[in-house]
């Protein structure tokens, strides 16, 4: 499976809805959306796991390397995700202190901390 | 001897085949279904290390991944072609980021791995994973 990826805008937040699997053959395409998102002057970032199947420590260094960019312009990202093997992935490495985890993409746009 | 072996070009297509690969075979072998997600990613984190290991090394050899199945265990080896350079005889620089990807790798794996080794030599490294089976008590067909 490959790795899908869809933008929308929910107020002054942008979603990213990410489905698939994300490795070291996919990672690039989902760090060109994100770099395409922050150059175009978008800040506030939610991407939503729920559709995500496979995340390896490729993936997590995209989503770092994302966070780095949007903390650049003072801004924010935040993941959804419910899937306890994904957030197993981000526990391990001690990343679920560095990245706020949301259980809806509803309860994500509304945070304000 | 093997039960299964996967040798492939060092281009990171091919590492989710290796996963599929692995898991299949773990299943097989009787590894707990709860644990095939943690085999999954932990090959995945080895073989995308390898693949890192030689595209910077312009080594030209596949990545090798030999599965096992033993008596009450499981085995997982992946090994690379890379000479390691001890760390210290590194130059600072351009490598940093690469040994800071290979070193979250790593650390995906010792933290879903519980039996885990990895050594290196001049002629390339292997890192060595083993995981518990229980045997079904009616063969599958």
């Amino acid at each position: 499976m490959d790795l899908s990826l869809s933008t929308r805008t929910v107020g002054d937040r942008t979603v990213v809805e990410v489905g698939g699997e994300i490795d070291v053959y996919t990672a690039p395409k989902l760090r060109e959306q994100l770099v395409e998102l922050v150059n175009d002057g978008s800040f506030h970032l939610v991407v939503d796991m729920e559709g995500v199947d496979f995340l390896d420590s490729t993936g997590l260094g995209v989503l770092v390397g994302g966070l780095k960019r949007v903390r650049a312009h003072e801004g924010s990202l935040r993941l959804v995700c419910n899937q306890e093997r994904i957030l197993k992935i981000f526990r391990i490495t001690g990343l679920t202190k560095v990245f706020p985890i949301h259980t809806s993409v509803d309860e994500a746009v509304a945070a304000t901390d | 001897m093997a039960t299964v072996e996967l040798r492939f070009s060092a281009l990171p297509e091919h590492v989710r085949t290796a996963r599929l690969v692995a898991a299949a075979v773990a299943r097989r072998a009787g590894v707990d279904e709860a644990v095939l997600d943690e085999v999954r990613l932990a090959v995945g984190e080895a073989c995308t290390r390898a693949v890192g290991l030689h595209q910077s090394g312009g080594i030209s050899a596949p990545v090798r991944v030999v599965l096992t199945e033993e008596e009450k265990q499981f085995s997982i080896e992946v090994g690379d072609e890379a000479p390691h350079v001890p760390p210290g005889d590194r130059e600072a620089g351009a490598d940093d980021v690469e040994a800071e990807e290979d070193e979250m790798g790593l650390a995906v794996i010792s933290g879903l791995v519980d039996d885990v080794e990895v050594s290196a030599g001049e002629n390339g490294g292997l890192i060595r994973m083993r995981w518990p089976t229980t045997p079904s008590p009616v063969a599958m067909p």
